[in-house]
């Protein structure tokens, strides 16, 4: 802009409409950058303030020295990680087999069996959760047909632990994984499959070498969404995880109960923040992070 | 222009009346009536159908229910000034620190009859309504008649093996006694280091056979109501209300431990005086003799065992406040949680996520 600004014959016009133009842009985002600035920015400054506060209002860093004298945040933290890392590999194994059925399916099909990925999707997290329930527990649908067929005897734990958590995650977890994988899918150029066959790839090849590249924006996008939302589960660890799996939000809210103020709370929160954006930035070294967001090819 | 304005401004003054009459109406309305928050399940209903209905009628004005979940929302509500709710229900421990925090009015005895009520449960800033017990209860389905008779037997997963569920919150005192601490020595051992890790680490113990941390009566009345596990420790009322819901358990008040309901006036409310009244109401007799008939929790107002023909002597003997009960168990001790709960619960989930 600028260097055609210098070059032409009307350069000190051309330079002025720039510059109007800028500060028209500028001006159009202002409200979007204030509502960003007023709802995002603010509270996390204030967090940030929180944690390093006494009731009193007074510096300290008791907050953040409890978050390393007492083990279990060490282990909430790494219960957290676990969790979220073993939903979001099971959401791309599951999310990225049905993506690609979909995928491949005529559109009108295919809109109508996306109506199967978003019906759940559209009931409350609540309500699927306590569904696991009723289905994983001791005298569970699952064990009730188990024992009754003979598969196994006695009742399997499949809920109040790790597994069951896992499960009920993966069930709300998915839609998010197969939405941008099935839209960066579907912007893939069939030619280019085709074309590679034509070259003498094998199935195999084909999807290695072109199908799976084309589709990985989706598949980051999906992926990171997946994990970002898994760090932040309250609901379905507090009733599938049965007291024993304690994630970041469940120790956060039991924090604020136990200390009656927000600053050693806060502090935990300020750690997952961080770790939180440390991922992202390592994953945004490997795909865009606009693209990951913007969720298309 | 100028007449639009004044015709506009002509009409707003004809409609001001009627608007600041109708504001004069809601707010009269708004007089008569108190928010009361609650715990919620088979507790508030009961609490609504024996006290909070009926001496709304006899005191004239309405009453609004909420619930919520402890006493981080209440501080929150005050120190915001957020205000809107009159009357709390609460446990005693977290009442005698909210009490202490500053969060509470100072409730009015001149007002509030209380010489009728078991001792130590009117206090400053806290008056007890009901009394109820953490027992050892166990399904029916598994062990008959038979289950586990104390926290001995809790403990012993030889003798009754099978899944238990136990609170979320640091509760200490039945792993002492399961270790054979006499009851009237808990809180003295629990109040040391030594005590407090010994506690812990018979925690440990048992924690590969704990399926389960329940974390609200609701869920542990679910767990009961599901077949989740073989034992609990639990409220006495909820396992009762799990059972006329289908379950099958039992329980016994053996070292249960014994606690109370409270009512307080959080600071903040513009109704501190019906707010009082409403307490004075509900702490009478018949209102807490008529508690018992929803939810097996005992009355504080020691007269309410008079009043026989809501409260036959058959039914007192299953009732946690009955003399003949109170003398099995464990009385709570409010100072301990106030001095030490903090370390305990920290010390607590080290044990549970360890």
């Amino acid at each position: 802009m600028k260097a055609l600004a210098a070059e032409g014959p009307n350069a000190t016009e051309l330079g002025r409409d720039a510059r109007s133009e800028r500060w028209m842009l500028f001006g159009l985002s202002l409200p979007a950058l204030l509502l960003v600035g007023l709802v995002v920015v603010l509270p996390i400054a204030w967090l940030f303030l929180l944690s390093f506060q006494t009731e009193g209002g007074a510096f300290t860093l008791a907050n953040y020295q409890r978050l390393i004298d007492q083990p279990s945040y060490r282990r909430i933290l790494a219960m957290t990680f676990e969790i979220s890392l073993t939903v979001t590999a099971m959401c791309i194994v599951l999310g990225y087999a049905l993506a690609y059925l979909l995928a491949q399916l005529p559109r009108r099909v295919a809109g109508v069996l996306m109506l199967g990925v978003l019906m759940p999707f559209w009931t409350s997290i609540l309500v699927r959760t306590y569904a696991w329930l009723v289905l994983l527990q001791r005298d569970g649908l699952i064990n009730v047909i188990g024992e009754h067929l003979g598969f196994w005897q006695k009742p399997l734990a499949l809920v109040y632990n790790m597994e069951g958590t896992v499960v009920g995650l993966v069930h709300i977890m998915l839609p998010f994984m197969v939405l941008p994988l099935y839209n960066s899918m579907r912007a893939i150029d069939r030619d280019y499959v085709r074309g590679a066959a034509n070259l003498g790839a094998g199935p195999i090849q084909v999807f290695w070498h072109v199908y799976l590249p084309l589709s990985r924006p989706g598949l980051f996008a999906g992926g990171t969404i997946t994990f970002i939302l898994c760090l932040g589960s309250y609901v379905t660890p507090a009733v599938l995880g049965g007291g024993k799996i304690v994630m970041a939000a469940n120790g956060i809210a039991g924090d604020v109960e136990l200390y009656f103020s927000w600053g050693p709370a806060s502090a935990f929160g300020v750690v997952l923040l961080v770790i939180t954006l440390t991922i992202l930035f390592t994953a945004s070294r490997f795909a865009r992070l606009d693209r990951i967001f913007g969720g298309g090819a | 222009m100028r007449r639009r304005e004044l015709l506009g401004g002509s009409i707003a003054a004809l409609a001001m009346p009627a608007i600041i009459t109708g504001a004069r109406r809601a707010e009269a309305a708004d007089e008569n009536q108190l928010t009361i928050v609650s715990w919620g399940g088979s507790y508030q209903d009961a609490q609504s159908k024996a006290e909070f209905e009926p001496a709304a009628k006899a005191l004239g004005i309405t009453v609004k229910q909420q619930t919520y979940s402890g006493l981080a929302e209440l501080r929150l509500r005050v120190k915001s000034g957020a205000g809107g709710w009159d009357v709390v229900s609460s446990g005693s421990g977290t009442a005698a620190r909210a009490g202490k925090e500053g969060l509470l009015e100072k409730l009015d005895y001149s007002v509030i009859d209380a010489k009728s009520l078991i001792s130590g449960t009117a206090q400053p800033y806290y008056i007890g309504n009901d009394v109820f017990s953490t027992v050892v209860g166990w399904s029916t389905k598994t062990f008959g008649k038979n289950g586990p008779q104390n926290w001995v037997d809790f403990w012993d997963v030889r003798k009754f093996p099978g899944s238990r569920a136990y609170r979320n919150n640091a509760m200490l005192e039945p792993a002492l006694m399961a270790d054979g601490v006499p009851m009237h020595e808990v809180y003295k051992v629990l109040s040391t280091e030594a005590g407090l890790k010994r506690a812990i680490d018979k925690m440990k113990q048992l924690k590969p056979h704990i399926a389960v941390w329940w974390s609200s009566g609701a869920q542990s009345a679910q767990l009961m109501k599901d077949g989740a596990v073989d034992m609990i420790a639990a409220w006495n009322g909820r396992l009762d209300a799990a059972n006329k819901d289908g379950a099958a358990c039992a329980y016994t008040y053996e070292q249960g431990l014994l606690d109370t309901d409270c009512f307080v006036i959080p600071k903040g409310t513009k109704k501190r005086d019906l707010a009082m009244r409403f307490i004075a109401e509900i702490s009478k007799p018949k209102y807490q003799a008529d508690l018992t008939k929803y939810i097996t929790y005992g009355p504080t107002n020691e007269k309410a065992y008079d009043l026989t023909s809501i409260i036959s002597p058959a039914y007192a003997a299953q009732l946690p406040s009955s003399p003949a009960n109170t003398a099995k168990q464990l009385l709570i001790d409010d100072a301990w949680y106030m001095k030490y709960y903090q370390k305990a619960q920290a010390a607590y989930q080290d044990m549970i996520t360890g």
